[in-house]
């Protein structure tokens, strides 16, 4: 039998007018028919850091994540506001294509196109009109070099990209998404099928990545949240229950409900 | 001593009694029997079908080359289609049906794949409720009313279009144009629904629009079984008989153009397979048609196993 948790008592850190953000959700909530899935959600995520949402399964932050953008669309029903530079990105009648060239996202699942290496990453490439050969092999040596993989297919760029290992593939995904040079990276559960050492591998793309991008991840694994993030917000039944500093989160967390997940007496 | 003597006879007993319990047959058992027996059984008398098939159209339709010496190369290259008269050229039926195959493939694979896409990407509701069971009735529908349809409304039409009898390749090509439709149409929705949701979301996130998914992502990675599809359309198109007869005008002549009277492999079977005495040359040369028409579908099948096994190769490396 879960434990109840009042929803009333939360601890969500707010950030100064000196704080640059990256995004800035104003009571984000996702319906899925009548389902509630996600309430007011109000999260702040400053530039050129980790962001981790931790939280058991079901607990809205995947969710919470797609919406971001927009790839929630023809799935659900998300009302409330989604800051970036300025706009509502949440409005119908903004692009969302251009939201998502400027907010990328890597999936839980490695899932590189059944193509080669090199056309893993032109593929987007393309189809925003980037044509010229020298700057497509320009753009594919950086973002391989951004991920951390450019070392390891530099001489099988036509290889097919399913041919490589799963950390590879998930590092290819990142890869993917940065050649489109975006602001933020949203990242869903990007380790869970990966094995331990190509987890660390991708972790320490991701701490190299926040110095140009502002990453937003969601993760199972709470000591991955702990090595990386630099913020930590922990969702839990469709609640942002607390949002602080990592540090503040694992050491001292404000409320019972976090304080009984990071001590795995939870439930 | 003695004890352990003892023992040891208690435990070979023991052991005897369990060997019989767990050797003997049981209802379990003797149902795994019957059940194997019957499907052993159905197995044999399939396999007895299809090769005693095989057997009897090989053996029947060599024996023009064996038994009238024909030479081979007549047959298939010889355009004067007389049995009567002792001449056999097989060849404008062969292009006839290579012919109404094509045609009604390369008109119908656009239409297929459209529809498709709008069933699966575009609007998957309407596609499920309304033309799903639509496209299976149409492929349920007895191929002589097709065949009726086309005599009553296609050849007419040709005839005032384009003048002559109406009857020739482009009134068949239309016919199995919608014949093969449905059944492209349907395998080409299995292999669409079939492309991993994950390829189109990450095309999706990558800030891709809808039809550049479509056309980049999804066709390119179904393209295997779209190519399948085709085949088995192809393979219809190639065997269908009576609608094709119906339209076509039964001219064993070498087709000059589309829309004057010819003929297929099918249609000249049916139409003179009345006509013949058993054993004669005659007879036999509709059997060495047949024989084609055999060999052809094993290519088709053929064909599409080696498609299927590229496809799976690309997925798993």
């Amino acid at each position: 039998m879960l434990k109840q948790y009042s929803f009333d008592k939360t601890a969500v850190q707010t950030f100064d007018a000196q704080t640059s953000l990256a995004l800035k959700t104003e009571d984000l909530q996702v319906f899925y028919g009548t389902n509630h899935a996600m309430h007011d959600a109000n999260l702040a995520f400053p530039k050129n850091q980790i962001t981790a949402l931790i939280g058991a399964s079901g607990s809205g932050k995947s969710t919470y994540l797609r919406s971001l953008n927009r790839m929630n669309d023809t799935i659900a029903t998300v009302t409330g506001k989604i800051w970036y530079h300025g706009v509502d990105i949440n409005e119908p009648n903004v692009n969302i294509y251009e939201i998502r060239r400027h907010i990328g996202m890597v999936f839980q699942r490695p899932n590189p196109f059944a193509k080669s290496i090199r056309e893993n990453i032109t593929y987007a490439l393309r189809a925003n009109g980037v044509k010229n050969k020298t700057e497509l092999s320009e753009r594919i040596e950086k973002s391989l070099r951004g991920a951390a993989l450019w070392d390891e297919v530099k001489d099988s760029l036509d290889k097919s990209a399913l041919s490589l290992s799963g950390g590879q593939q998930q590092r290819l995904c990142i890869a993917r998404s940065i050649a489109m040079a975006p602001d933020v990276l949203l990242l869903d559960e990007p380790c869970s099928a990966l094995d331990p050492i190509s987890t660390v591998k991708v972790e320490e793309t991701l701490l190299e990545l926040q110095k140009q991008y502002t990453i937003i991840i969601v993760t199972h694994n709470m000591q991955q949240a702990a090595r990386i993030s630099s913020q930590c917000a922990f969702f839990h039944l469709g609640h942002v229950m607390e949002y602080t500093p990592t540090g503040t989160m694992f050491s001292n967390p404000q409320i019972p409900v976090t304080q009984d997940y990071i001590s795995g007496s939870f439930g | 001593m003695e004890q352990t003597n003892f023992q040891l006879k208690k435990q070979d007993t023991q052991s005897q009694e369990w060997s019989k319990r767990l050797h003997h047959a049981t209802r379990a058992t003797r149902e795994d029997w019957i059940g194997r027996g019957v499907s052993y059984l159905c197995i044999g008398v399939i396999i007895l079908v299809v090769a005693s098939m095989l057997w009897f159209i090989t053996s029947k339709g060599i024996a023009t080359f064996t038994q009238n010496h024909v030479s081979l190369w007549k047959f298939l290259s010889g355009t004067d289609w007389s049995p009567s008269q002792g001449k056999i050229g097989a060849l404008p039926m062969i292009v006839g049906s290579f012919a109404v195959t094509f045609a009604a493939a390369i008109v119908a694979t656009p239409f297929a794949v459209g529809t498709a896409i709008f069933m699966t990407e575009i609007s998957p509701n309407k596609g499920r409720k309304f033309l799903q069971p639509v496209i299976e009735l149409l492929v349920g529908i007895p191929s002589v009313v097709y065949g009726f349809i086309g005599l009553a409304v296609v050849v007419p039409f040709m005839r005032h279009l384009v003048g002559g009898s109406g009857f020739g390749i482009i009134s068949a090509t239309f016919v199995l144009f919608v014949m093969v439709l449905p059944t492209i149409t349907s395998m080409t929705v299995d292999s669409l629904r079939a492309v991993p949701r994950y390829y189109k979301e990450a095309s999706l996130a990558l800030g891709a629009t809808r039809w550049q998914t479509v056309s980049k992502v999804i066709l390119r990675s179904a393209t295997p079984g779209i190519l399948t599809a085709v085949i088995f359309g192809m393979a219809r198109a190639f065997g269908e008989a009576l609608a094709v007869q119906m339209v076509i005008g039964n001219a064993a002549v070498m087709p000059k153009d589309l829309i004057s009277a010819a003929s297929t492999l099918t249609s000249q079977l049916t139409t003179g397979i009345g006509d013949t005495i058993d054993g004669t040359l005659p007879n036999n040369a509709l059997w060495s048609l047949a024989l084609i028409l055999l060999l052809m579908s094993l290519f088709f099948n053929a064909l599409v196993r080696v498609i299927a096994k590229r496809g799976q190769l690309k997925h798993e490396r």
